[in-house]
């Protein structure tokens, strides 16, 4: 427990000293929230579905979500550079504990950085439909959280260095994001692509977070946080075994 | 009674093979000195002794336990000093000491006391809140050692602990651990590129060169053996003479073109 508990203060001392880091996850969802519903806002409003900042502001609290959670996950790429892996790895701690105490520091993290784009939008105008359900709110945020640090794990403890870092962030991170719905409805898309947006877990996530905020769900509530809890059983399990099978 | 055990200890990196078959054993209690010549498989073979990285055959007894099957209980019975940066530059001195007792688990009035008096032999403590990232190489090689110095395991690794200290802390560190070892019977294996150190306080000595072990004994019996007056001279004649630049360079190459060709 003590273990888990050091590791989890570790990343959030390193998260809040860094404050360029802080600064950057805040400025793209900012650019996000701001320049899609002023962009698209009208147009939403014409096409017959109501407020657009609304809808956005649930699709861009999954998004800092995501990102920031892959992106603390895959932080043991920097710590193997910088040596100081090795020194978590040889101590008497399973290496199951090691990768929790990291996930829940960066899930910690991310979930803060959903609240920091919940408050801004509260000031460009949003309004929950009630906050009688805040505290499921940061249930769901937490799983999501849980969900992509864990897949960040898993990512970081295949690669060596941070040169398919890249790579990682076109063809995984910005596919989940943009095909999960965080921008625009579910409803209506071509079979393929609504096929494809099914199986991506943060389009459940961005569900669930609208209906607990504007109490609109395309897959509901029920099915959102089963899907949800699985995937992020599942890729705790995937995360902590290849965290496990690390050489150096 | 030997605490460490090593029989026909292969590692390989593609086709390169940089533990070449080699047996070992240290014994309880023992002061022992791992040298030989740069990329000659000291650090690969410390590595696989603590469970960074697994054999690709030959078999391992640290303490009576395999750190492939169980590195677990094998972590338990280390310690390690690095020979690369192993600290975290985010943190403070004193949270990286902090870090460092709570993963093993040394209980929090001992963990404090320890962490003053080892800060303060290290000359540290006045910058114990400073962060690691502001301090100079000589600087985090002392807070590494004095980590390394925190708890009190069965067995300390140090792979070239003293590559770039200064005399002071140098001989600070080998007084106590000496003290350590008589005290608490720890076990210490090093590496070192110092034949003097190695001579004055190693018991014993085995030396590997290109993964092969080329001679064991004390330092008496190799200067004898190589029919040499120091053992700077002996380890000479014994490796030869040729600077091993490639060696580690071809190693590097060949993990590297591994990885390359193992990257998708």
């Amino acid at each position: 427990m003590k273990t888990i508990y050091i590791l989890w203060i570790r990343q959030l001392k390193r998260y809040v000293r860094s404050k360029s880091r802080m600064i950057g996850s805040i400025a793209q969802p900012l650019l996000f929230l701001v320049s899609l519903s002023f962009g698209f806002g009208p147009i939403f409003q014409k096409a017959g579905n109501g407020n657009y900042l609304n809808f956005l502001v649930p699709g861009i609290i999954g998004m800092s979500i995501i990102f920031s959670a892959v992106f603390s996950g895959m932080e043991i790429i920097w710590d193997r550079q910088f040596g100081f892996l090795k020194e978590t790895l040889v101590a008497p701690v399973s290496r199951f504990n090691i990768m929790l105490g990291r996930t829940l520091g960066g899930a910690t993290m991310s979930v803060m950085q959903g609240l920091l784009v919940l408050v801004i939008s509260l000031f460009m105008g949003f309004r929950p439909t009630s906050w009688l359900l805040f505290p499921v709110l940061l249930l769901l945020m937490l799983l999501v959280a849980l969900l992509f640090t864990a897949l960040g794990t898993m990512i970081a403890s295949l690669l060596e260095d941070m040169q398919g870092f890249q790579l990682i962030v076109n063809f995984l991170i910005m596919p989940l994001f943009f095909l999960s719905g965080a921008i625009f409805p579910l409803q209506g898309l071509p079979k393929i692509l609504s096929v494809i947006s099914s199986l991506d877990p943060l389009a459940y996530g961005i569900d669930a977070f609208r209906g607990v905020l504007i109490n609109i769900s395309t897959f509901g509530m029920g099915t959102d946080i089963i899907v949800l809890s699985i995937a992020t059983l599942l890729f705790l399990g995937l995360g902590s075994y290849f965290f496990s099978k690390i050489q150096i | 009674m030997n605490i460490i055990e090593v029989k026909n200890l292969v590692k390989k990196f593609g086709d390169f093979v940089a533990v070449d078959d080699i047996s070992f054993d240290v014994k309880r209690g023992e002061i022992f000195a791992f040298l030989g010549p740069n990329g000659a498989g000291k650090s690969t073979t410390i590595k696989m002794l603590t469970t960074l990285l697994s054999p690709t055959s030959g078999s391992l007894l640290l303490d009576g336990n395999n750190p492939v099957l169980d590195s677990n209980k094998v972590r338990k019975s280390f310690g390690i000093v690095f020979q690369d940066p192993s600290l975290d530059d985010e943190l403070t001195a004193w949270e990286n000491m902090e870090f460092h007792g709570v993963l093993y688990d040394v209980p929090k009035k001992l963990r404090r006391e320890r962490i003053e008096y080892l800060m303060k032999f290290v000359e540290l403590w006045d910058r114990k809140n400073s962060l690691v990232k502001e301090f100079s190489g000589g600087m985090k090689r002392r807070l590494e050692i004095a980590r390394g110095l925190l708890h009190h395991p069965k067995i300390i690794f140090l792979d070239e602990p003293t590559l770039g200290l200064d005399p002071q802390t140098r001989n600070h560190m080998w007084n106590y651990l000496k003290e350590l070892n008589k005290n608490e019977g720890t076990t210490i294996f090093f590496t070192t590129h110092y034949m003097e150190e190695a001579e004055k306080i190693a018991q014993r000595i085995s030396i590997i060169d290109n993964g092969k072990i080329i001679a064991s004994g004390t330092a008496d019996e190799l200067k004898t053996k190589a029919n040499a007056l120091s053992l700077e001279d002996a380890f000479l004649s014994l490796t030869g003479k040729s600077i091993r630049q490639e060696d580690a360079g071809g190693k590097d190459n060949m993990r590297m073109r591994h990885r390359v060709w193992t990257r998708k």
